[in-house]
């Protein structure tokens, strides 16, 4: 039988040394590795089976990216943008563009609002079902990324009907978006978000939260207090899922978040691995309303504001924040006006690089098998801890 | 069955020893089966009495080319394209090539996906070196291939070629699954060559 999730023996880590001797070992895991999802590199210390310390060694896919922003003009440096959280890529372009747009003082058309919205709720969608599929292979269930990656694939269908790319859009423009919807894609859209919902409550919901296994493994495993969550400054579902009500969608409000009715943020109490798949599972859920939503509200009018075509950012600084898949993207950026033709700066705040701070404050005394499904329930990018 | 009953036809080359299973396969896998290709019919290959005449090398590059086992070296944005090529989707099975080993010891085909950096390419050359032979190399997307759009970038290596010899170039940012099918299907081709 399982055992209450709530119950507090749950997240203390169950060791006993029993007057063993033992003696450290230094496990490598990674660069290599196929559940460090990428190539992070953890350096473990191990005591039996308890973890006493935990090294992440990250820079394997660091590519310069914040340099490159600096060399490529202000419209080159969005196809960089997605290059940074590359499995939700929209929501970096949603960031980089806004960082002009707050500098310039762009006022964007409505029906790009609404587009930019969208794209960035699906592409929220096509994120959390990679996380969904890959955490299921971490805690040894293989099922789930197949029936993940089939939604995912019609999601990306969508897109690269949109835009042209299924990955790295490059679709945000400064002032609104590079295309509007082709013939035909909304009624698409529309049927795909009634087979999406269908899917969201027969599929996912039967093959994980009905499975033992995933259950055991994931309910108080990686335990985070709200308290802990906000001083290693964790955002996204990761703060949510410790019972911090945090969502930049409504507590910085930006685009058309605060006219939606459908929005509302996801929480949970409990702060393990389960609760954030349960928080992310009920965004995959809140995602398809905002886009029904975005869809039936959808106004007419141009995509794209007319600014010219040798557009040069004025002079002025902006730190514009997005809520990402995965927290806080966030963008500073510096431009120093005149004829410059790239930014000054442009500092990446990586939502994934903030969040697995807290991974050897999690490690510390738990058991070796469970660092898999405590790193899974992260949900790293290693292009955006790295950039 | 013997010959005189069924019609030979001269468009398909069946390459399976099955009785009657006439397979159409892509055109990239029915050239290339080592050598001049001999003129196969169906009947003849499915009585059980008649013998084929090949050499080894033929019959081991043959065997080789049918199941190159990839090592998972995802590294960047091209691996949730290689995933999603051996997801349901992109059935990357179809060809012998999904299962995904995570050891190199066990793997044939290194897919290289994503952008090497310069404190990635001697872990990728260390596990290059850990494969066993016979093994092949796919350079996966423009960063793998050339540098792609990573061409200035003071932390990237530009090229996979200069740490590890490539077989297979997939371009694209990233290529789509079914360009890693190709990659893979010619990769295929090559190998069933012996090369």
């Amino acid at each position: 039988m399982r055992p209450d999730p709530a119950s507090p023996a749950l997240a203390e880590p169950i060791l006993t040394d029993e007057g063993l001797e033992t003696e450290e070992l230094i496990l490598n895991m990674g660069p290599q590795h196929p559940s460090t999802h990428g190539v992070l590199r953890l350096v473990l210390k191990l005591q039996g089976e308890k973890v006493i310390e935990c090294i992440p060694v990250m820079g394997y896919l660091h590519r310069g990216l914040e340099k490159i922003f600096e060399w490529r003009t202000f419209q080159g440096g969005i196809r960089y943008a997605d290059q940074a959280d590359y499995v939700s890529n929209m929501l970096n372009e949603h960031c980089y563009v806004g960082a002009m747009e707050a500098i310039a003082n762009i006022d964007v058309p409505r029906r790009a609002e609404y587009i930019r919205v969208l794209v960035d709720e699906l592409s929220r969608c096509a994120s959390h079902l990679v996380w969904l599929g890959t955490y299921g292979l971490d805690v040894g269930a293989t099922t789930p990324l197949l029936y993940c990656f089939r939604d995912r694939e019609e999601i990306l269908d969508m897109f690269e009907e949109l835009c042209g790319s299924r990955m790295n859009f490059n679709y945000f423009r400064p002032g609104g978006v590079l295309y509007d919807f082709p013939p035909g894609m909304l009624a698409k859209l529309e049927r795909f978000l009634d087979r999406f919902a269908g899917h969201i409550e027969r599929d996912y919901v039967e093959l994980l939260e009905t499975n033992e296994i995933f259950l055991e493994r994931t309910i108080g495993v990686g335990t985070i207090p709200g308290d802990v969550a906000k001083a290693y400054s964790l955002t996204g579902p990761m703060l949510r899922a410790s019972g911090v009500d945090w969502d930049l969608r409504k507590d910085r409000p930006y685009s058309i978040y605060p006219e939606l009715k459908s929005f509302r943020s996801v929480t949970a109490v409990e702060g393990d691995a389960y609760a954030r798949y349960k928080v992310r599972l009920g965004e995959l859920r809140r995602s398809v309303e905002i886009v029904r939503e975005c869809i039936a509200n959808l106004p007419g009018g141009a995509v794209r504001a007319r600014l010219g075509h040798v557009w040069k950012c004025p002079k002025g600084e902006a730190y514009y924040t997005v809520e990402g898949a995965k927290g806080e993207v966030g963008i500073y950026m510096i431009s120093s006006g005149g004829s410059a033709p790239n930014p000054f700066r442009a500092k990446m705040r990586g939502p994934s690089f903030n969040n697995l701070q807290i991974l050897p404050w999690l490690l510390r005394g738990r058991l070796v098998a469970d660092a898999v499904a405590i790193l899974g329930s992260i949900d790293i990018v290693l292009g955006d801890v790295d950039r | 069955m013997a010959l005189d009953q069924k019609a030979p036809n001269e468009q398909v080359q069946p390459i399976d020893f099955e009785e009657g299973v006439v397979q159409r396969r892509p055109l990239t896998t029915q050239t290339g089966m080592g050598g001049t290709e001999p003129k196969m019919i169906s009947g003849v290959l499915a009585d059980d009495d008649n013998i084929v005449f090949t050499t080894v090398n033929n019959l081991f590059a043959w065997a080789r080319s049918r199941s190159p086992w990839p090592l998972g070296y995802g590294l960047a944005c091209c691996a949730i394209e290689m995933m999603a090529s051996a997801a349901s989707h992109h059935d990357l099975a179809r060809f012998g090539a999904e299962v995904f080993r995570s050891s190199p010891r066990q793997a044939d085909v290194m897919i290289v996906a994503g952008t090497v950096t310069h404190k990635m390419a001697p872990r990728l050359r260390r596990l290059y070196e850990q494969m066993p032979e016979p093994k092949w190399v796919i350079a996966m997307g423009n960063c793998a291939s050339s540098g792609g759009e990573f061409w200035d970038s003071y932390a990237t290596l530009q090229g996979v070629d200069t740490v590890v010899p490539v077989d297979v170039y997939v371009p694209g940012c990233p290529p789509r699954p079914e360009a890693l099918t190709e990659g893979v299907l010619r990769l295929r081709e090559k190998i069933a060559k012996g090369g």
